[in-house]
């Protein structure tokens, strides 16, 4: 691939923003892993495996998993959030493969929060 | 102006800040100051009201609705309908439902309510993998901007103008210390990310490393172009490896994309960036240790001057900033050193990126504006001490920082106020530390790290600092005589003033701050051989209360030595010349019978 452009990465932002909105309302949900140091010491990859291993065995191609850093709340890890259509993101904490599994079953397929492990829904604030 | 003001609150969400809302705010600020109703309207940001997937969301708060999906496009019509209209247009900007009632929103959470991401903006919305998703996210827009329409001079007053200052501990102005690598001529010169962070505790430079990787080198590049040098060094702490794996992940892609490479962006700036792995020394985070390990040698500080900027790597002129301040350039080019002046103190400006752990209730990585106090972060974000303990100090800074105490929990940080009362900002470790923490043995700690740590090149360091564990631990064995605190005091100063580097120079820290406000907590150690926090082994001894205890022989189960005796459903007893004082026994015992005296 050669070199980016300027007007060339502006473009890739409007395409990958649209597909970002592209993707709310195509998928049915985002799982978002949170992998960094912290989530992977305290399990966060068996989450991972086992949300992979779900989406599997539903034969779901419209739930998408993905993993990204650090959450901040460490002592809480492992973690994970939904994303599911226009609802806010909900963060689950201090999960294990069965709770997990239930987030899966009950909050991503029924819909349904798992309040039980909810740590919060929406997002942070920035500045 | 009118005493009452109509509030207008946009959504700081990361959510909604994804969608623009930023823009939206600064549209309606536009928009009503062209109408001239500008000093009739407060606009400010507003805190995550759990719209996430539907906005910009606007709150009115006057007429106390709430406006999902404003954009920018939209704003005129949004301010003519909604927010100049009473009742406002719900059908054109609807209300939003979230259908989450009555759950906990983010922004009722106390660890995340009162932290403002800068630095850690994409936490938890981008793939650290994925060069894409940090595109998305304005990513690289800094750079752009940097690259294509600013010169050196420029970026660097703007730099200068944001106020930041070195995130890596020193706090130097970050804008100056480019200027002086600039200004020196040379074809050859170098950008340096020290990554080595090495402070027991800390782990902000690695998280931003593993969770927002393309920032950090967007910030190098844009480094580059302003004291024009065309490569960079990140010398990674060999102890990070999924740091490492991300990093080199992100760097194949910009190189990718042409992002680093010849001619960036067709600006005609180049830029390369390669990762050095360190070997694991603690004084290499000091730069001209760094430089030297970098080079091949061991990593041993030299004087300075020659300052990096003057003679750095291979003697080439070089410009050394820590991750979180790489991390922060992107963002301070994209909105502005005014912006960015605009958070923090009148002497620390922005947010700081601080780990926060120890004997609090929640540990993690906390972003504040600067300024913020200590018992915010302590107890509000961090959620207090566990098992109803009561909160002793704080540790700011690591090894090289000082022990702040309860009296001074209201203190806002930043780093005169810490320097003030004898700690450091540091890279940004906060360790908390319960009543159940002994002083004496919290210095002692740091010293013996030290005592590993100094390289050995300088006398005062490497001998100072020995004697000065050499003396605590005599205090913690309880064979301290009087003259020990004024002999301490003597040693610290000496090493303080006589070290070559900031190692030594700031060595004596821990020391000097428990004994400026626990002297009490050295004095019983020393006058009654007392240890009051149970916890230096020589002064304590381990029994069982006979009142208490139920006999169920949990302790004698868990002693190592077989130093508890008794039968079963009587009172146990623990025989002192055998017990080490290991603690298994309190541990294991449900009825807290085990004492330490």
């Amino acid at each position: 691939m050669s070199a980016i452009t300027l007007d060339e990465l502006k473009e890739k932002k409007k395409e990958l923003r649209a597909m970002r909105k592209a993707m709310e309302s195509e998928t049915r949900a985002r799982i978002v892993v949170h992998m960094g140091t912290c989530g992977v010491a305290s399990g966060a990859q068996k989450i991972l495996d086992r949300v992979s291993q779900l989406i599997d065995a539903e034969g779901a191609n419209d739930i998408q998993v993905m993993t990204s850093g650090c959450a901040g709340l460490c002592s809480r890890e492992p973690m994970l959030t939904v994303e599911m259509g226009i609802a806010p993101p909900v963060k689950y904490a201090e999960l294990t493969e069965s709770k997990a599994e239930k987030i899966f079953k009950k909050h991503v397929l029924g819909g349904k929060i798992v309040e039980s492990s909810l740590l919060a829904v929406g997002s942070e604030m920035t500045r | 102006m009118k005493e009452c003001k109509t509030q207008v609150r946009v959504c700081a969400g990361t959510s909604c800040a994804c969608r623009g809302s930023f823009e939206v705010q600064q549209a309606i600020e536009h928009d009503l100051a062209e109408r001239g109703l500008a000093n009739e309207f407060q606009i400010e940001a507003t805190e995550c009201s759990a719209h996430c997937g539907q906005g910009p969301v606007v709150e009115i708060a006057s007429h106390g609705s709430i406006h999902a999906g404003v954009d920018v496009s939209d704003v005129s019509s949004f301010v003519d309908e909604c927010v100049l209209k009473e009742p406002p247009a719900q059908d054109l900007f609807p209300q939003p439902g979230n259908g989450i009632d009555g759950l906990p929103k983010m922004a009722d959470v106390g660890f995340f309510k009162h932290q403002r991401l800068v630095v850690l903006r994409n936490r938890g919305l981008i793939d650290p993998d994925n060069i894409d998703d940090y595109i998305a996210l304005d990513g690289f827009e800094g750079l752009a901007k940097a690259l294509l329409s600013m010169t050196q001079v420029e970026i660097i007053d703007e730099m200068k103008k944001s106020g930041i200052r070195g995130r890596g501990g020193a706090g130097f102005p970050t804008g100056v210390k480019w200027e002086f690598c600039q200004k020196v001529q040379g074809d050859t010169k170098y950008v340096i990310c020290n990554a080595d962070e090495g402070d027991p505790g800390a782990f902000m430079d690695r998280s931003v490393m593993e969770g927002n990787p393309h920032a950090v080198l967007e910030g190098m590049i844009i480094g580059g172009k302003a004291i024009g040098a065309t490569n960079g060094v990140i010398y990674l702490r060999d102890e990070y490896p999924l740091a490492l794996k991300r990093l080199t992940n992100a760097i194949g892609q910009l190189e990718e994309y042409g992002l680093l490479g010849d001619n960036i962006l067709g600006s005609g700036h180049s830029f390369n960036i390669r990762v050095v792995r360190g070997g694991g020394a603690f004084v290499c985070g000091e730069e001209t240790s760094l430089i030297a390990s970098l080079e091949g040698k061991a990593g041993r500080p030299r004087p300075r001057p020659p300052f990096p900027a003057n003679e750095g790597f291979w003697s080439k002129p070089t410009t050394i900033n820590n991750v979180e301040t790489w991390a922060n350039v992107p963002v301070i080019i994209n909105r502005g050193g005014d912006w960015y002046s605009s958070i923090g103190t009148e002497s620390s400006k922005g947010t700081k990126v601080f780990s926060l752990v120890g004997k609090v209730e929640n540990t993690g990585l906390v972003e504040v504006p600067m300024g913020t106090t200590l018992r915010r972060i302590i107890f509000d974000i961090g959620g207090g001490i566990p098992d109803g303990k009561k909160f002793k100090a704080v540790q700011s800074g690591g090894p090289s920082g000082g022990c702040i105490p309860e009296s001074l929990i209201d203190l806002p940080v930043d780093y005169e106020e810490l320097a003030k009362v004898g700690a450091i900002m540091g890279s940004g470790g906060l360790i908390v530390m319960d009543e159940s923490a002994c002083m004496v043995d919290v210095a002692k700690f740091f010293l013996s790290f030290l005592v590993e740590e100094s390289c050995g090149k300088c006398t005062p360091c490497r001998e100072g600092v020995l004697r000065m564990h050499e003396i605590l631990t005599k205090i913690a064995e309880g064979k301290g005589t009087a003259e020990d605190i004024e002999l301490l005091e003597e040693l610290a100063m000496v090493v303080k003033d006589a070290s070559l580097c900031a190692l030594g120079g700031t060595a004596p820290n821990p020391v000097l701050s428990t004994l400026r406000y626990f002297r009490e907590e050295y004095e019983a150690h020393l006058n009654e051989g007392r240890c009051p926090a149970g916890v230096c082994r020589s002064l304590i001894t381990y029994s069982i209360d006979q009142e208490i205890c139920h006999g169920c022989s949990a302790c004698q189960q868990s002693c190592p030595v077989d130093a508890i005796s008794g039968e079963k459903k009587e009172p146990h007893e623990i025989d002192a010349a055998l017990c080490t004082k290991c603690g298994a026994c309190q541990e294991s015992c449900r009825f807290d019978a085990v004492l330490v005296v």
